[in-house]
């Protein structure tokens, strides 16, 4: 009956710690080293279940060129927002007739920029960063690097923007 | 001292942080109760295990539900997300076929467990709490199957939740306003997803924590009881085995058991998805419903062959609920074994009723 065989016969002796391992030890490594196994098994798929999102994004984000149709109608002095990869960006029709397309994430906190055409600046309304709208710079308030700036290519009918 | 948890304190880091938590939280206590505490050990010992086999599964089902609840979006999108975790999402499939396979490995543990408890007379005084918490249990536990089979919303789990509804709506009276209640109008639809989703994941484990809890603290408070065998042999004749570490550790290697069981059989046997749910398509033939409803699904079934119309509806589901309340009054009835002729009894029919279910399973699966 094997409910008679005792789990574990405390009255045994311990092997001489001498001789290498005693039993105690030898049965802990082994139930450790078998639940890391498990642990792992189990712990594996759960990953990749819950970051198979973020692994999609990161292929996304990847992206190199947007095309934006229609954009080339663009109301001179205006913006607008459009989704370089996954993050936002803007894309801005200066009065002087230039086009400029920068990362709309404010380089403090990760809030959206936005483009103020009266005072000729981009601003993050989140802690009051501000940025020129021409370069990217930043030239007020805490964000501490400018904005990505991108390459824009206007023709008729669309507006490509292109990783700089 | 005793040994194990001398040797726990052996090792510098591990020492310090025991005596730590042990000044706080009192550990020494726990592992002095749980030592003290004792497991009869009998030919019938290994029917003990199925109480904590169903535990297992019920906590692989919250851990997995957990996981499918990250991407399962209820309403009109249903089936499309769990299309999206079956076929999209990496190792989606494998969570859903885990969350499929142990709900219905628990439904078997809990019965195996219930039908053992009950042959062991393990409801009688001062038990009869943890028969009726039991009981409770096995209901909520129904529910939690027949909720969780319409979210994926293909075609079998519209089926069953259509004609499962038709249960309760052919009580008199109240039934069809009780139905509408639970579908949210007259048909099966994106709105019944919710409601049975809100059930599914707030409702049901709201009410099943709390009665496990007392279920588990009865068994705490009046330990495991002996099968009427074990109780005629004089005290010196019985054996037990102390609860902490070998009750436990044998408890866990069963735990580890049906964790293989499981991992085998939701890898090699994935969970299928069905075509999607289609008001306007007929019920595919051979359409029947999970083995642990197919024994009702029988009755009705025939009672509707031999007395057509309600009738035979009402004469099936009035047996059901007949047998329900004699199966949750043997406390009452089977109270003591100096009572032989009422033990007999109850034995008798404990047989009959796993006798009965399990015919009336195979021969609900032979007609489909």
């Amino acid at each position: 009956m094997p409910d008679s065989v005792p789990m574990n016969d405390a009255s045994a002796p311990l092997e001489d710690p001498q001789e290498g391992m005693s039993r105690r030890a030898f049965v802990a490594m082994g139930t450790a080293l078998v639940g890391a196994v498990y642990g792992a098994a189990i712990g594996y798929p759960v990953y990749r279940y819950l970051s198979t999102p973020a692994r999609r994004a990161a292929s996304a984000a990847a992206v190199t060129q947007v095309d934006l149709p229609g954009a080339d109608k663009l109301e001179i002095g205006s913006a607008m927002m459009f989704k370089f990869g996954t993050k936002p960006a803007l894309l801005i029709h200066h009065k002087d007739d230039t086009w400029v397309a920068l990362d709309a994430v404010c380089t403090h906190l990760g809030c959206t920029v936005q483009f103020e055409p009266e005072q000729d600046r981009i601003y993050c309304a989140c802690h009051g960063g501000v940025y020129d709208p021409r370069t990217g710079e930043n030239v007020a308030g805490p964000p501490p690097k400018p904005l990505t700036k991108f390459n824009v290519e206007v023709s008729d009918g669309q507006v490509v923007v292109r990783r700089a | 001292m005793d040994k194990s948890s001398s040797a726990v304190r052996n090792s510098g880091l591990v020492a310090s942080a025991y005596t730590w938590l042990d000044e706080r939280l009192g550990l020494d206590e726990i592992i002095a109760f749980a030592r003290h505490k004792t497991v009869p050990q009998h030919k019938h010992s290994f029917w003990y295990y199925w109480g904590g086999i169903s535990l297992f599964f019920f906590i692989v089902q919250c851990l997995t539900g957990v996981l499918l609840l990250v991407y399962y979006r209820p309403g009109p999108e249903a089936y499309d997300s769990v299309r999206q975790i079956t076929y999209d999402i990496e190792f989606g499939w494998l969570i859903r076929s885990a969350h499929s396979w142990s709900a219905n490995l628990m439904v078997l543990a809990v019965f195996v467990h219930m039908f053992s408890v009950y042959l062991m007379k393990a409801y009688r005084k001062p038990r009869e709490f943890g028969w009726w918490s039991g009981l409770g249990l096995l209901g909520i536990v129904m529910v939690f199957g027949f909720s969780g089979y319409l979210l994926p919303m293909d075609e079998l789990a519209y089926f069953a939740t259509k004609v499962g509804l038709e249960i309760p709506a052919s009580m008199p009276v109240i039934g069809p306003f009780i139905a509408d209640l639970l579908r949210g109008g007259p048909e099966v639809n994106e709105i019944t997803i919710q409601r049975f989703f809100a059930l599914h994941v707030v409702v049901l484990p709201a009410l099943f924590l709390p009665l496990l809890m007392f279920h588990l603290w009865l068994v705490q408070k009046h330990g495991n009881a002996v099968p009427p065998s074990e109780e005629e042999k004089p005290e010196a004749l019985r054996r037990s085995m102390p609860f902490f570490p070998n009750f436990l550790a044998k408890d866990l290697a069963m735990w580890l058991i049906a964790l293989n069981a499981l991992a085998l059989l939701a890898s090699l046997f994935p969970w299928d998805l069905g075509p999607q749910a289609d008001a306007l398509s007929p019920a595919p033939v051979g359409i029947h419903p999970e083995w642990y409803f197919m024994s009702q699904f029988q009755v009705l079934k025939v009672f509707g062959r031999w007395f057509p119309g309600m009738t035979g509806e009402l004469l099936g589901i009035g047996m059901f609920t007949i047998a329900g309340v004699v199966w949750g009054l043997i406390p009452l009835y089977d109270r003591d074994s100096k009572l032989a002729m009422r033990a007999r009894i109850a034995t008798w029919i404990g047989f009959a009723a796993i006798a009965g279910l399990i015919l009336l399973t195979i021969w609900g699966y032979a007609e489909v």
